[in-house]
């Protein structure tokens, strides 16, 4: 390597929310500090988030002949250290310098000997298997940087496509021709839904970019509008164009305080520099975007509620047709895009519908992002070809379960998907496939599960979530869920009645069908898969035992003669089920104890036994 | 780099003034000044589509929706109290009762209900000291903790936010202490 090639570009700090959950603060803090001190002139960039949430927080130095190297699980006080061995110094001076601090530590210091961790080699095997397209910028640039992004190639379909004045009906064949189908879930074809809104003889219509996501257990969206606004933005306006729509809305979730705000900037960014607003690039075409945060609802997830929420009412869904490409906001032609499609969309103008119907299988085209959580070892944001296997994303992505841990099943979907079992891990990832399973593609959280967890508990979290969720409108939802949230908390409480099994399994089947809207329609798939997969389960319930000892009523928590008498457990015992005798074999208070676990956390001799 | 210490800032409570920062210990906040109520409302518009973010201002202001506020919208705007009401309780993120000091959401998210949410709420009401089951504030209104969806950061599960501030991989315990430490002026 020849000395021009070490010097460093530019260092980057990962600060989306779990970044700076993770303290990237204090990183990037001590990163300006340190680089200050040592005078060398190289800027920090504060960038999104690349997906590598488990080893956050992190920094990727940029050498000037683009080799990158990727610092990972940082903490502010050896930021000092780290940078001295990744940015070299300026002058002969400064290099000297170094090397004296070098050896200084080493001599005073004893982790100075430690290897220290190599982020580059464990990033390797995560990023390894996964296809970039929507997350091709992601942690790379920052966010609030107009120029940065135009250098990355922001907004130039939409110039390319303006510049030619190009007929809408060729962009939507394109978009069609590349096989993209709606990635909130339902997978419907984006190509024709932009024909349908675009057929419609109507001066006013509008576009709308769905962000309102509220799957628990996925952050697709939110880290995609924290690390890249710009490509939502061009794919929203591209959408209008090919419809015809002047005015667009991006409805973003309240949770996410910093895409809301990420997204405002970017949005007056873009108007400032032509990008969006009137007579963008000098085309005649206008278009505004408005920002309109959610209240926290699940429900406005779909389409028709969403439409109810931005007119300022309740969020309740409204009897399909006619659908909102012919009626919707306003009573006007409206067109509804997810986040992560109109991500796409950009992508497939500039490289061409063959090269994105090229990824993925037959009916499945292009790549999926994914929240991977859950009992895995490598987890975070993810994008990866359709087609690939669950088991492949488990194992290869993520690194396979936790330690001694089996891997138990995949829940996909959130609370409209469901539990797929480790057997059936074979199963590629593609609309159709995941539907025969009863399960669906969803709008991308993938929460994994080994054997420590309860299925039974798992479905009735979810049948808790859309009980709750469920805006009261239809009887089968609102009433349906309730009555199967109450056979699952029988199950789990150890009053499980004969019948409950036949009984929830009929009432999910009418929940299913007689629901108004979507989300009704697919509360009962967390129930349904896991009685088909772990029918066993649901029968230990029905006999007052909980396999994977998670149900609280099920379970007892017991001493045993490994016991050294610590009194740790009874000191930190919440409820005082403890008494604290000193060398003497503790006892737990079963009416008196909680099953918190602290005790359990708590025992130095592991004399602490969940039966 | 200024968005991010602006936005931190605003996201601790110590904004600029703007309206946004919310007060810190009681006072304030108590009291329900009309005018303030109407700016808000002129700042938006009084038609039906302006209502949501009408009521998300109100509760930036007052960090509840306080009856007094919701009246006067409805009597200044027109839109009929039935409507203010049936949208302001239809929405989660609105709160019809004061908020303690400190505002704790555990994520309830799958990632984190699998990894031992409910442990955590159970171990935090506890600490603070709320049994009633229809409560989220203690009596002497040190702390509200509210059960949330989902917060996005699944890789850090379990995990909560006091006062705008992310903790992950929480153990009951541990939560615990965050409180006590926020309590006497400290926290991340």
């Amino acid at each position: 390597m020849t000395r021009g090639e070490s010097r460093v570009r530019e260092i980057r700090v990962g600060m989306g929310t779990c970044g700076v959950a993770s303290g990237a603060r204090d990183i990037h803090r001590a990163v300006v500090d340190v680089l200050a001190r040592r005078g060398n002139g190289v800027p920090v960039r504060v960038v999104g988030c690349n997906g590598l949430c488990h080893l956050e927080p992190l920094v990727e130095v940029v050498y000037a002949s683009g080799r990158t190297r990727l610092l990972t699980k940082l903490s502010p006080g050896r930021m000092g250290r780290v940078l001295r061995r990744y940015v070299p110094a300026g002058g002969i001076g400064g290099r000297l310098r170094d090397a004296f601090g070098a050896v200084v530590d080493r001599v005073l210091l004893d982790e100075a000997w430690q290897t220290p961790s190599d982020g580059q080699a464990e990033s390797e095997p995560y990023l390894a298997p996964q296809r970039r397209i929507v997350l091709e910028q992601c942690g790379q640039v920052d966010p609030l940087d107009m120029d940065a992004a135009l250098a990355a190639g922001a907004y130039s379909a939409l110039r390319d496509v303006l510049e030619r004045g190009s007929n809408p009906a060729l962009l939507i064949d394109t978009v069609e021709a590349s096989g993209l189908r709606g990635r909130g879930g339902a997978g419907y074809p984006t190509g024709l839904k932009w024909r349908a809104a675009a057929g419609q003889a109507s001066a006013e219509k509008y576009v709308i970019c769905n962000a309102d996501e509220g799957d628990p257990g996925a952050f697709m969206d939110r880290l995609i509008l924290e690390s890249d606004p710009h490509r939502v933005l061009e794919g929203l306006a591209l959408a209008a164009y090919a419809i015809g729509a002047s005015q667009g809305y991006v409805y973003v979730r309240a949770e996410y305080p910093l895409a809301v705000e990420i997204l405002g900037r970017s949005i007056a960014a873009a108007e400032q520099g032509g990008y969006l607003g009137q007579d963008i690039l000098g085309s005649g075409f206008s278009f505004q975007v408005k920002l309109v945060p959610g209240a926290g609802a699940f429900v406005c997830g779909e389409e028709t509620a969403l439409i109810a929420s931005i007119e300022g009412r309740r969020g309740m869904p409204s009897v399909r047709p006619p659908y909102p490409t012919e009626r919707g906001l306003w009573g006007k032609p409206t067109c509804i895009n997810n986040v992560e499609t109109l991500a796409c969309v950009p992508w497939i103008l500039r490289h061409g519908a063959e090269a994105f119907a090229a990824i993925g299988t037959k009916s499945s085209r292009g790549t999926k992002v994914f929240a991977l959580a859950g009992r895995i070892r490598r987890g975070g944001l993810i994008e990866v070809p359709m087609g690939m296997t669950l088991g492949e994303i488990v194992e290869q992505v993520g690194g396979g379960v936790g330690r001694d841990r089996k891997l138990k099943a995949i829940q996909i979907g959130g609370p409209s998907g469901g539990c797929i079992p480790a057997e059936m891990a074979d199963l590629p990832v593609d609309y159709e496939a995941l539907n025969r399973t009863g399960a669906i593609m969803g709008s991308g959280g993938l929460v994994v599960l080994d054997d420590s967890d309860c299925m039974v508990d798992v479905a009735r979290y979810f049948l808790e979530f859309t009980e709750h969720e469920s805006c009261g409108q239809c009887t089968p939802c609102r009433v349906g869920t309730r009555r199967m949230r109450e056979i699952l908390e029988r199950l789990c409480g150890g009053h499980g009645q004969s019948g409950d099994l036949d009984e929830l399994e009929h009432l999910a089947h009418q929940v299913q069908e007689a629901s108004l809207c979507g989300l009704g329609r697919t509360a009962p798939n967390p129930v349904l898969t896991t009685l088909r997969y772990f029918r066993e389960e649901y029968l230990a319930h029905l006999e007052g035992r909980c396999p994977a000892k998670k149900c609280m009523s099920l379970i007892h928590y017991r001493v045993t003669d490994d016991c050294i008498g610590c009194t740790r457990c009874a000191q930190r015992c919440p409820t005082r089920a403890i008494e604290a005798n000193p060398y003497q074999r503790h006892e737990i208070q079963d009416e008196l104890c909680v099953r918190c676990g602290t005790c359990l956390d708590a025992c130095p001799a592991e004399a602490i036994v969940v039966e | 780099m200024g968005w991010i210490r602006n936005f931190l800032l605003k996201q601790t409570g110590r904004g600029d003034g703007s309206g946004s920062a919310a007060p810190a210990g009681g006072g304030a906040e108590d009291e329900v000044r009309l005018e303030d109520v109407e700016a808000i409302i002129n700042r938006f518009g009084r038609d039906g589509s302006s209502l949501v973010p009408v009521l998300q201002a109100i509760q930036e202001r007052y960090r509840y929706l306080p009856e007094e506020a919701l009246k006067h919208l409805s009597a200044v705007t027109g839109i009929a109290a039935a409507e203010v009401a049936g949208v302001s309780t239809f929405y989660s993120q609105f709160r019809h009762r004061p908020v303690g000091r400190h505002l704790v959401r555990v994520c309830h998210g799958t990632a984190c209900h699998v990894a031992g949410a409910p442990l955590i709420t159970d171990a935090l009401r506890r600490h603070v000291g709320i049994a009633d089951p229809q409560e989220d504030t203690d009596e002497d209104r040190r702390f509200t903790i509210e059960k949330v969806p989902c917060l996005g950061c699944c890789s850090l599960a379990p995990c909560m936010t006091v006062d705008g501030v992310t903790y992950g991989h929480l153990s009951p315990h541990q939560a615990c202490s965050i409180l006590d430490e926020v309590e006497r002026g400290g926290g991340k």
